[in-house]
């Protein structure tokens, strides 16, 4: 890897970005990442850019961070999941919230991406609900001397397909813990999903865990720590990803409707003259700059360490996916026939938007929190 | 809302609980006619969920400058008042030897 300074990083990021463009349509269509761009990206430092340098990492502060995201998601969108899988929700929760000894065994690997990782918290039965005590979650352990014996079946587990080590969430008797589990231990299984909205070439996975048998160590933080801290930590940081995924996917679609808007003529003139297109394009304008601000504000209020800060991505994400979707669809629309033909990137970057909408908790659960943040801020006490 | 950016770190035991308390309370739509006691489980009377013992995981550490390990992260250390109160008392006591 060469410079790690953030300029250095944001410039290679944005030469890989010209590369990676005009290749994102094939891998959406052939639903898969070829090996290449996950090594370019492993070699470049992006798998470990939210990871400290003492580990191998970048080091990078979320708002460098957040601007990786939005090159590389700009780009193409599963290869932007990448990072939001491998550096948000996995690397750099274990950065944060594991012993010594997790860390050692397995952050410097997942820092140079010689290992991928990946995050399995959703079953069939088990969505927003994971969290609550009457929540579906079927995963199983139990403790047998050394060792944890995990039991259970994951779904629609991005990379669950390639990567190598899987950040695995399971119940007893009500009690959610957290385990690292690694693919060749003996019992686990990974089935390709295809059929996908979007995030087509994520390599998505169910994974299959029969009699897995888990070292004690690989259990992350304390027994009962599963949900409330480890898998709210991984989606406070997943969720910041997804925000300025929210950002990048609409940046793109703002440039692909302005761009389609001064060349194409319709009436003798071209559309970017007509009010009812401008005010489309007025939307994306505000959207993507309001966006990319509440982004930046999560990202400051993150380095703080604000408590703060957990409530500002919630708002950062819920605003920035359900722009892109607006954003998105609309450029589908001013590009009229084009915008639904996969000849251009419209159609792929309004099916990539909806999918920001379910993920990391979706729209109506930011709801639900960011209501809750306002009556708790914003009632008056007495 | 509460400020949790200025660490008490020479704050006696009540000031703490008192932190703590006033942290719950700015994050609290309302407490009902009972009010908050140092004992109540804050999971239990419905008063939190458990997503808020990241937040309060993160008042702790900025407010007292400390750093909770991963032994101290089971919901039934953050349940009340009194528990966090003393979570940190044990961590200022470990960082003082």
């Amino acid at each position: 890897m060469s410079d790690r300074s953030p300029d250095s990083v944001l410039k290679r990021a944005e030469a890989f970005a010209m590369e990676l463009a005009p290749r994102a349509g094939e891998f959406d269509r052939e639903e898969r990442l070829p090996r290449e761009v996950v090594e370019r990206m492993a070699d470049e430092g992006f798998l470990g850019a939210t990871v400290p340098v003492e580990w191998g990492g970048l080091g990078l502060t979320p708002i460098e961070y957040g601007e990786l995201t939005e090159i590389i998601g700009k780009a193409c969108a599963s290869t932007r999941a990448l990072l939001t899988v491998h550096a948000s929700l996995v690397a750099q929760t274990l950065a944060g919230r594991t012993s010594r000894r997790i860390k050692e065994k397995y952050l410097p690997d997942l820092a140079r991406g010689r290992r991928i990782a990946c995050f399995a918290l959703s079953e069939a039965e088990s969505g927003s609900d994971a969290g609550s005590e009457a929540g579906g979650m079927s995963t199983r352990y139990t403790r047998k001397g050394d060792v944890f014996l995990l039991n259970g079946r994951k779904k629609w587990i991005s990379f669950a397909g390639i990567a190598d080590v899987f950040l695995v969430f399971a119940v007893d008797n009500g009690v959610v813990s957290a385990f690292l589990v690694d693919r060749d231990m003996p019992g686990v299984e990974t089935f390709s999903m295809s059929g996908m909205l979007g995030n087509r070439a994520t390599h998505m996975a169910e994974i299959v865990l029969s009699d897995v048998e888990v070292p004690a160590e690989n259990l992350v933080s304390g027994i009962g720590a599963g949900f409330a801290f480890v898998a709210n930590t991984a989606l406070f940081h997943g969720r910041y990803s997804i925000a300025w995924a929210g950002v990048a996917l609409a940046q793109a679609a703002l440039e692909e409707m302005c761009t389609y808007a001064v060349r194409r003529r319709q009436f003798g003139s071209r559309i970017g003259s007509f009010q009812l297109v401008q005010g489309m394009i007025a939307d994306a304008v505000t959207s993507v700059s309001a966006a990319r601000e509440l982004c930046v504000r999560a990202g400051r209020l993150s380095a703080e360490r604000s408590p703060d800060a957990i409530a500002a991505t919630n708002i950062a994400k819920y605003f920035s996916s359900t722009a892109a979707c607006r954003v998105t669809s609309n450029a589908v629309q001013v590009l009229g026939g084009n915008g639904c033909w996969n000849g251009y990137p419209a159609e792929r970057l309004f099916r990539e938007a909806k999918i920001l909408e379910i993920i990391e908790g979706t729209s109506q659960v930011q709801e639900t929190l960011i209501a809750d943040f306002g009556l708790k801020t914003f009632s008056r006490k007495g | 809302m509460h400020d949790s950016g200025t660490p008490v770190d020479a704050a006696p035991d009540m000031d703490v609980r008192e932190s703590i308390r006033g942290y719950i309370k700015d994050n609290i739509a309302s407490l009902g006619e009972d009010g908050l006691r140092d004992d109540d489980n804050i999971f239990e009377k419905g008063f939190v969920t458990s997503m808020f013992a990241m937040q309060l995981l993160a008042h702790i550490e900025s407010a007292f400058d400390v750093e909770v390990p991963d032994e101290h992260l089971n919901l039934h250390r953050f349940s009340s008042v009194e528990r966090m109160a003393e979570m940190v008392s044990e961590l200022r006591a470990v960082r003082r030897e």
